[in-house]
């Protein structure tokens, strides 16, 4: 079987500094893979690479065997931490859109009997997210779960190929979080999708998805810092990971630099970006 | 005691306490008015409120012994129209050139810089030349207003869609949205608000222009009708001008305020106390 997507020696550098270096991977469709490492170590440069925001200095990307496009398209969708709908649309306007985007190039707009269709779609997809009973409403009267729930709704509507989601519960509430691991985890395995989820919190990392991948610098040098990049130091098939492999992860000296996760962590700050 | 930054004004003291300038100036007038009355009854630079309020009933209400037209409203009329063609345009030329150079780097390149060179240009120097190419009509005074604000508007409007969140646009892409569907269904929605905020903040540059135009060549118009009186030093209709003025662009502000939050509500809903 072709692999969904497949990194063969993949390099990212910005002027001296090594941010990923031989990066090999190879992920299957179906796969769920969480993302850990400590920040700056390339988790978020793997999503833009895989979006097509950036594209490797060296190396190449295969999506199902071919080159990945190095633009954004509707083959890898997307759920960012924050901004991921659109301000001036209802909830039913948000996930509308990309029906009505796909269907009328140059309005983008849908009228009469194709849009009551394209509003069941939209509706039913709303109501597999719990959202069914707010679909007039604007994202700013939503609460941050149920952003977070219209952003996935959105996405998935259009069936992609590749989900990427860049610390989606980073901004929550433990007690939401919970709650929407189990959503995530549903609509992964009814609609068969294939996910790449950064995370901060590498709890989240063990419970969700089929496989966890730790990022971290692979040679260091304290005296020039960016001189070597990371790359991918565990590739652990979830449920073979004993407490005590979590606990070797944990201790080392890149991942241990967050806050221990013996409790669910306080919203991250989004300083990052 | 609360700190300063700490203390707000109930309901009442808030009326009240915007009412104070206002009560205050007016108590500064009349009593500066009185004074100089008392010395001269024929003063003209300070009339009384009583002059004021029969003046600005005549002003309304007779019509000129020489058209038969009500010269306030005919003034009134004339630089409203001249206003709102010279904003209009404006408000166009500001959203169109605006997304063009904010969404697409190419654009930018080649002409945000002609254009932040342009902005510096000041309007009432080129007066003349737009005198001489427009001719002394309506065409030049609203085009001074053109000249004079689109500047403002287009980048400004250039800077509201660059500041859209990254993710917004690339959350569009990934709906499989070309770069006219993202302008149209994404860029575009989510300017119109922020253009009624620059016109907002413009309005005070086009009424400036609007007056100064008016003030050096025009047959009617607010501006022209104030120029014209100051020989005869007729405060008695200057101030009455000045202060419609001010009403009027006070409401048209409110007017562009209440449409905005009507229309979008999703723009306005951080905003305090809602």
């Amino acid at each position: 079987m072709t692999p969904r997507i497949r990194f063969e020696n993949v390099w990212m550098t910005y002027g001296d500094q090594v941010v990923l270096e031989r990066l090999n991977l190879t992920v299957a469709p179906g796969e769920f893979c969480t993302i850990v490492g400590a920040s700056g170590c390339g988790k978020t440069t793997l999503l833009r690479l895989l979006l097509g925001e950036e594209t490797p200095s060296r190396g190449r990307i295969l999506l199902d065997g071919e080159p990945l496009p190095a633009e954004p398209g509707p083959d890898r969708g997307i759920v960012f931490q924050r901004y991921s709908v659109f301000p001036h649309l209802s909830v039913l306007g948000n996930v509308l859109l990309g029906l009505e985007l796909r269907a009328s190039p140059v309005t983008g707009r849908l009228f009469g009997s194709a849009r009551r269709n394209a509003q069941e779609e939209a509706v039913a997809m709303l109501e597999a997210v719990g959202l069914g009973q707010a679909l007039s409403k604007y994202p700013t009267q939503l609460s941050g779960g149920m952003q977070q729930r219209l952003a996935l709704a959105q996405s998935l509507v259009m069936h992609p190929r590749i989900l990427l989601l860049d610390e989606p519960f980073g901004a929550l509430d433990p007690g939401i979080r919970r709650d929407m691991h189990e959503l995530v985890l549903r609509l992964w395995r009814e609609n068969n999708l294939t996910v790449f989820m950064v995370t901060h919190d590498i709890r989240e990392g063990f419970y969700l998805g089929t496989r966890l991948l730790v990022f971290d610098k692979l040679r260091y040098d304290p005296d020039e810092p960016h001189a070597y990049g990371a790359g991918i130091t565990y590739d652990l098939p979830i449920g073979q990971a004993d407490p005590g492999t979590l606990a070797q992860v944990l201790g080392r000296p890149g991942v241990s630099r967050r806050p221990p996760a013996s409790s669910p962590q306080p919203p991250a700050p989004s300083g990052e970006r | 005691m609360k700190r300063l930054i700490n203390q707000r004004p109930g309901r009442v003291s808030t009326a009240a306490l915007a009412l104070l300038p206002f009560v205050a100036l007016a108590l500064f007038y009349v009593l500066a008015s009185d004074a100089r009355l008392a010395a001269n009854p024929g003063d003209k630079l300070l009339p009384s409120f009583t002059t004021l309020a029969e003046s600005f009933v005549r002003l309304t209400s007779e019509p000129s012994q020489r058209t038969g037209e009500i010269l306030f409203w005919q003034d009134t009329g004339a630089s409203l129209r001249r206003l709102a063609q010279g904003v209009g345009i404006s408000a166009a030329i500001g959203l169109l050139l605006g997304i063009a150079l904010g969404a697409i780097p190419l654009i930018r390149s080649g002409f945000a810089p002609f254009v932040a060179v342009l902005s510096l240009i000041p309007p009432m120097a080129v007066l003349p030349v737009l005198f001489i190419v427009f001719g002394l009509g309506e065409v030049s005074k609203v085009v001074l207003i053109v000249v004079g604000i689109t500047p403002f508007i287009v980048r400004d409007l250039q800077q509201r869609v660059q500041e859209l969140p990254r993710e917004l646009i690339i959350k569009a892409q990934t709906l499989g949205a070309n770069s006219w569907q993202i302008v149209l269904r994404v860029i575009l929605p989510q300017l119109v608000p922020r253009l009624i905020d620059a016109v907002r903040l413009s309005l005070g540059t086009a009424w400036l222009f609007l007056i100064s135009a008016e003030a050096i060549a025009a047959t009617e118009g607010l501006g022209y009708r104030i120029f014209l009186v100051r020989r005869y030093l007729a405060m008695d209709v200057i101030l009455p001008y000045v202060v419609w003025i001010t009403i009027l662009a006070y409401l048209t502000d409110f007017l562009l305020k209440q449409t905005s939050r009507r229309a979008f509500p999703w723009y306005h809903s951080g905003e305090p106390g809602r």
